[in-house]
């Protein structure tokens, strides 16, 4: 794979008046990478992606596309194709003509147009809808349209700007295979903007995680998932999200608030927070070593169930498979010392520090084998 | 649902539609049918009884050499006004839609004059067109030419009273154009650049085919109003010298209230709505077929 496609940013900001909406974020995604660039609302994200697309215009910093400088070029000429949320097809025009509108507007020669058209079509699935309106097509079939209108620039770098959240819940799970199979077939370098932890874990090779116009973490789905760097990176990921108590001292080290018999972490970690997912906490029904608790209450979702138990003055999210009724319940939980995660003061990650184990624990209650379907 | 009930909706859908049958057949299609009748009749003299003479009256108008003066001033000042204002009204829209500082400002002074009544505009331009003290003759003067009598030289004459028109409408056809410029969704804009399309094949590409359904009710309107002229050509001209700026409904208006022949006024008339008639129809199946609606 040529270098063409490599995208480098360098300290790029964005600055609307008084308000930053992207603060300086450096990044370098190799060519054929499907990156992610995820985080809530108003994180800067789409800001991130349209600099990179030359539809918002950098306040300071650069970005290069391939060996070239491109921070101050025009969009035509920076070589790339974008998916709009909205699709933004044109709506007077045929989807063929839709789709070959690029194409018509770099003078590519008619014949040639035809060609790619038919090539394209037949890869998104549209051949049968070429002459209609996009008003005359679903929601999935307009983002094909959108998708085909990228592809057959034949750019190698796609941006994405939130392409599913216009379909239904359905569609999405189809469509995201689809855009995956499409990047990984094409060799295309992707870089995608979703605020669905889903869409993120699912189909990048690697997630950049923003809030506040700054980067939180990049790295793998796989990292983002076991090693979050932020307590807002861990509550981001996962779903239902990861329990954050915060630790007062203890006795014997520190301990969760309004549950002073069991040390959970070092001294050390007083201040902060103790993170641990619903999925790797066990829960036993009979009063043994782990930590005391309460059943208070379930969610019944179909393969698993989410109980919802106190502890000391908190209530945790604990994930349980199957159907199960323990409301009202006392009951330990365990979790073993890798599966829980701490975080200082300000919500970063401590990795000097480890959390103490608790007393053994065998599994009375049954947990699918990988929820957490990120988990390796 | 039963058949009294079914009635009964029929009766409600009725009444609800009666305000506005009631306002329609008072005020357009009476006057409408009255007009037709009136048309095909020779009013009689002394108190004789009026007398039905069928297409007479229009055999004797298509013989008036002033009638067809007055329909071929119509034609030009038809063919002067729609293109010019409708090309100027886009040009106005795609310039306040752009990014532009005062903006606001600008947009409004566009629209003024259709704010301005129509008797208030006309005396403006009086002024402007006026042969010793007007402000076009002044400004040639001041540029070493002699002035040219605006209103009072019939070859010029038309030509002056076009100008004022297009001056006057192409800031209401502008609002139109407007609006439909910002209901247009900025990612096509966007998506095009990507693709590196110039400026000019966007507009005949996605813009111009966009604003079709705007472009097709302006031109109606615009038609409208060419056969609308009344009261500017009242101010400025009375329609002549010489009938050089007659314009239908002018004519209409001299007939019925100068010469009381109101039988000639509703002859004319008659004509103007079957001509107007013929032309809508014709636009909108050509123009239709070719236009896009959301």
């Amino acid at each position: 794979m040529s270098n063409q496609s490599r995208i480098r940013l360098e300290r790029v900001t964005k600055r609307w008046g008084a308000t930053t909406a992207v603060d300086e974020i450096s990044f370098d995604v190799t060519p054929g990478q499907f990156v992610i660039l995820l985080g809530p609302s108003g994180c800067g994200k789409s800001t991130t992606l349209r600099m990179i697309a030359g539809l918002e215009e950098a306040s300071n910093g650069r970005i290069h596309i391939g060996e070239r400088d491109v921070t101050r070029l025009p969009p035509g000429d920076r070589g790339l194709s974008m998916v709009f949320q909205s699709y933004a097809l044109f709506p007077h025009l045929s989807v063929a003509d839709n789709i070959v509108f690029g194409l018509r507007s770099r003078k590519v020669p008619k014949a040639e147009q035809r060609e790619r058209l038919a090539k394209v079509a037949e890869l998104v699935d549209l051949t049968d809808y070429l002459n209609r309106k996009p008003a005359q097509l679903s929601g999935g079939q307009r983002q094909r349209v959108a998708l085909a209108r990228s592809v057959i620039s034949e750019h190698p770098i796609c941006l994405m700007d939130e392409p599913l959240s216009n379909l239904d819940a359905r569609l999405r799970s189809d469509m995201r295979r689809e855009i995956k199979a499409l990047q990984s077939r094409l060799n295309m370098t992707v870089i995608y903007v979703t605020h669905d932890q889903v869409e993120a874990m699912s189909m990048g090779d690697r997630v950049i995680l923003m809030q506040h116009g700054k980067i939180v973490q990049d790295g793998t789905p796989d990292e983002l998932y076991n090693r979050p760097a932020s307590a807002f990176a861990a509550s981001f990921i996962g779903s239902p999200a990861m329990n954050l108590l915060p630790l007062v001292a203890g006795e014997n080290g520190a301990v969760i608030e309004g549950e002073p018999s069991t040390p959970v972490a070092p001294l050390d970690a007083v201040g902060g927070h103790l993170g641990i997912r619903p999925e790797d906490i066990e829960l036993r029904i009979a009063p043994g070593s782990g930590v005391p608790a309460n059943v208070l209450s379930e969610e019944y979702l179909g393969a698993d169930t989410i109980a919802y138990v106190a502890v000391g003055s908190h209530t945790l999210r604990v994930r349980l498979s199957g159907k199960q009724a323990l409301t009202g319940q006392p009951c330990s939980l365990y979790w073993t010392s890798q599966n829980t995660h701490l975080f200082d003061a300000e919500g970063l990650r401590r990795d000097d520090l480890t959390p103490t184990p608790l007393p053994s624990s065998s599994r009375s209650i049954p947990r699918p084998p990988a929820v957490g379907s990120f988990q390796h | 649902m039963s058949f009294t009930n079914h009635r009964k909706m029929q009766l409600y859908g009725a009444l609800l539609l009666l305000p506005a049958a009631v306002l329609l057949t008072t005020f357009a299609y009476l006057p409408t049918v009255t007009t037709v009748i009136n048309s095909l009749f020779l009013p009689g003299f002394r108190g004789a009884p009026t007398e039905f003479v069928g297409l007479e009256n229009y055999q004797v108008l298509f013989d008036d050499p002033t009638f067809w003066k007055v329909a071929r001033n119509n034609l030009i000042y038809a063919v002067g006004t729609i293109p010019t204002s409708i090309a100027l009204a886009l040009g106005m829209a795609l310039f306040v839609n752009g990014k532009l500082r005062g903006r606001c400002f600008v947009r409004m002074a566009y629209f003024t004059p259709t704010i301005l009544p129509m008797i208030a505009a006309a005396n403006i331009w009086m002024f402007f067109y006026a042969p010793q003290i007007g402000l076009f003759n002044k400004l040639l003067g001041m540029l070493g030419f002699s002035g040219v009598n605006w209103l009072g030289d019939p070859s010029v004459a038309l030509s002056s009273v076009i100008v004022m028109s297009v001056w006057k409408e192409a800031g209401f056809f502008m609002i139109f154009y407007l609006a439909a410029l910002q209901s247009m969704p900025p990612e096509l804009k966007e998506a095009a650049d990507l693709e590196g399309t110039s400026r000019w094949s966007f507009f005949w590409r996605v813009t111009f085919p966009l604003l079709m359904p705007t472009t097709l009710f302006v031109l109606i309107n615009a038609l409208i109003n060419s056969v609308r002229v009344v009261d500017h050509l009242f101010i400025l001209t009375k329609g002549g010298p010489n009938n050089a700026t007659n314009l239908l409904l002018y004519y209409v208006y001299e007939n019925a209230f100068s010469f009381f022949d109101r039988t000639t006024a509703a002859t004319i008339t008659v004509v103007i709505l079957l001509v107007l008639a013929v032309v809508a129809t014709l636009k909108f199946t050509i123009l239709d077929r070719r236009t896009h609606y959301q």
